[in-house]
């Protein structure tokens, strides 16, 4: 059992990593990797978020949403799969919005360096990605604990990775058509070419 | 007359208001082969030395001659020994040519097998040369910074890990990235973050797996299939590999098919001696590697597996098969890659060995993994650097509270 949570976590992170295989996320992720410690900030953000909403979704996915998950209520014939994109993406607003006002109390120093980038990870497509993946593969509840950590962690692992070079990159002499965006995204090309690595594995 | 002045007569065509202003870069570039720059530092405290980036670099190239010389003499080896084994008597095209003007195909002869890797390998670095020098000149002319000799170190690498017989017009798409995308809009040599020779041949490995993986293409005899020890190690293991003929002395001295440079550990280490005693390789990246692989294969060991024979590959051979020599010797030694802090060579050297032995047995995607191994690891190297300039910090503001 703890092996296949190993590899179910593992597969998360690195071989089906959310920022450089599936480039979930982009927008965050290329605005707020300046800094390692930023995006460290936000990394462990997105992964407290992640962990926290894929299985909460997935409660709300098994008990609620789908066909014939409403027979506990004597409804045994309704199908509101329909609205799990209106459910998932509200839990993860929640969600967002009671850590914004943890790290507003408790860490300022790290809340007003995220700026509007924080309420931004309502929308992170890597958050909502993971849960609409959770409901695709159907995992169960320890499955989807697992998977969330992982995704979140992998997409944390891709963004420090990310601001370590551009800080590296600070020093680098960019043509001037190239600067700023354009070099990130080349950059986050060829960071999923160093990912590519990992294609391949099946755990 | 001798070539200073030379020099110095043409000297006023490239300087500003000459004819050709463009083109100060390529003059630069050849003064500086011949002399060290007349430049002196005015200011009161300057460091004197005569290494500098030219002068480490051409050291590397030239370490690199080892492993070239012993690939083409084991790649026309290789070919003889198959085009004895399939009743081919001669090479077609101009190459045949050239091989029937000046040797034969004997795969006794010494001669005769460096003549025919030459004919492959010389085309092949022929082209990345070209191609990758217009490139370079393009851009240093078009931006204003120096030809680097860095670009000698990346062609001849990058010829080096392909196989011999690769279309000639793969070879300039692959320089071509690995030189503008892997280095040149980042700024030129030392400011990229990936090594531009493993950009451009993972590049190719990726675009036309074809012609740079698979059985068919280490030889370079049309229509032979020879597979490299990795090969034969990922499908039946070790005891694959010793029955079909290869022993780790054929491993580590080269006889085996395989990309042209990486075959012969034996000259690869020569190389690496080299570059260790002129300090101009990191000996804690090369040593960290090779720990890195020796734990990760001894680890795999212990595990043991039924299913994949890989697990069972001991380290020596780990060491000796594929391109883990060349890539531990030279790719990950760059030193703008790298990481730069002590600390984080030995943590870099580490990652690459243990990620190339796990690609190797765990992936079964590729049978080698060295060159995805040195990029991921060129990834986490300025984080690597990040975490020990900070608990460096940390530790020296513990010291002073």
């Amino acid at each position: 059992m703890f092996e296949y949570y190993l590899s179910l976590f593992l597969k998360a992170v690195f071989i089906e990593n959310m920022a450089l295989v599936f480039f979930l996320g982009m927008c965050t992720f290329i605005a707020i990797s300046k800094k390692i410690e930023t995006a460290i900030g936000l990394g462990i953000a997105v992964i407290v978020v992640q962990a926290i909403t894929v299985p909460v979704n997935n409660l709300i996915f098994v008990y609620l949403l789908q066909d014939g998950a409403l027979a506990w209520a004597g409804l045994p014939d309704v199908d509101l799969s329909f609205l799990g994109y209106l459910s998932y993406i509200g839990v993860i607003a929640a969600i967002v919005q009671i850590m914004e006002m943890f790290l507003d109390k408790y860490v300022p120093a790290l809340y007003n360096a995220l700026g509007v980038f924080l309420p931004l990870i309502t929308v992170n497509c890597a958050i909502l990605g993971a849960s609409l993946f959770m409901v695709n593969r159907d995992y169960n509840f320890g499955e989807s604990v697992v998977y969330g950590v992982g995704a979140g962690v992998g997409w944390a692992l891709a963004i420090v990775t990310l601001a370590g070079i551009r800080e590296k990159l600070k020093y680098s002499d960019v043509p001037a058509g190239l600067r700023g965006l354009g070099i990130t995204f080349i950059t986050v090309g060829l960071m999923s070419l160093g990912f590519m690595s990992f294609g391949g594995i099946s755990l | 007359m001798s070539i200073r002045t030379l020099l110095d007569s043409l000297e006023h065509h490239f300087v500003d208001g000459g004819k050709l202003t463009k083109l100060y870069p390529l003059y630069e570039a050849v003064d500086t082969i011949f002399y060290t720059p007349g430049q002196v530092t005015v200011s009161a405290s300057h460091v004197r030395d005569a290494v500098d980036l030219k002068r480490i670099m051409i050291t590397v190239w030239l370490c690199a001659f080892f492993p070239m010389f012993a690939g083409m003499y084991h790649t026309g080896m290789q070919a003889n020994l198959a085009m004895d084994a399939m009743d081919i008597q001669s090479l077609a095209g101009w190459r045949g040519w050239i091989v029937e003007s000046v040797a034969g195909y004997d795969a006794t002869n010494w001669w005769d097998n460096l003549v025919y890797g030459a004919v492959f390998f010389i085309p092949i670095y022929a082209v990345t040369f070209c191609v990758g020098g217009f490139w370079e000149i393009l851009f240093a002319s078009k931006r204003g910074h120096e030809i680097n000799e860095g670009f000698f170190v990346t062609s001849i690498l990058f010829a080096l890990t392909l196989p011999a017989s690769i279309p000639l017009w793969q070879v300039a798409v692959g320089i071509s990235f690995g030189i503008v995308v892997g280095k040149e809009i980042f700024g030129g040599t030392g400011k990229n973050f990936l090594n531009p020779a493993l950009t451009g041949r993972a590049f190719l490995y990726f675009a036309y797996p074809a012609q740079l993986s698979g059985d068919a293409v280490w030889t370079a005899v049309d229509g032979y299939s020879g597979a490299t020890a990795l090969g034969i190690a990922a499908l039946n293991g070790l005891e694959g590999v010793v029955s079909s003929g290869i022993t780790w002395m054929d491993a580590f001295f080269g006889s085996v098919p395989g990309s042209v440079g990486e075959t012969s550990t034996l000259a690869i280490l020569i190389g690496g001696f080299f570059l260790l005693l002129t300090r101009t390789a990191a000996w804690r990246i090369v040593l960290g590697v090779f720990l890195g692989m020796v734990a990760m294969s001894s680890l795999f060991n212990l595990i043991g597996s039924d299913a994949n024979p890989m697990f069972a590959v001991p380290w020596y051979w780990h060491l000796v098969m594929g391109g883990f020599a060349f890539g531990m010797i030279y790719m990950a030694t760059d030193p703008v890659s790298a990481s730069m802090t002590n600390t984080g060579k030995w943590y870099y050297g580490g990652l690459i060995g243990v990620m190339a032995v796990l690609i190797r047995v765990v992936n079964p995607a590729f049978p080698e993994g060295m060159m995805l191994a040195i990029l991921f690891a060129n990834l986490f190297a300025p984080l690597i650097d990040w975490f020990v300039v900070q608990s460096n910090v940390k530790r020296r503001l513990a010291r002073h509270v």
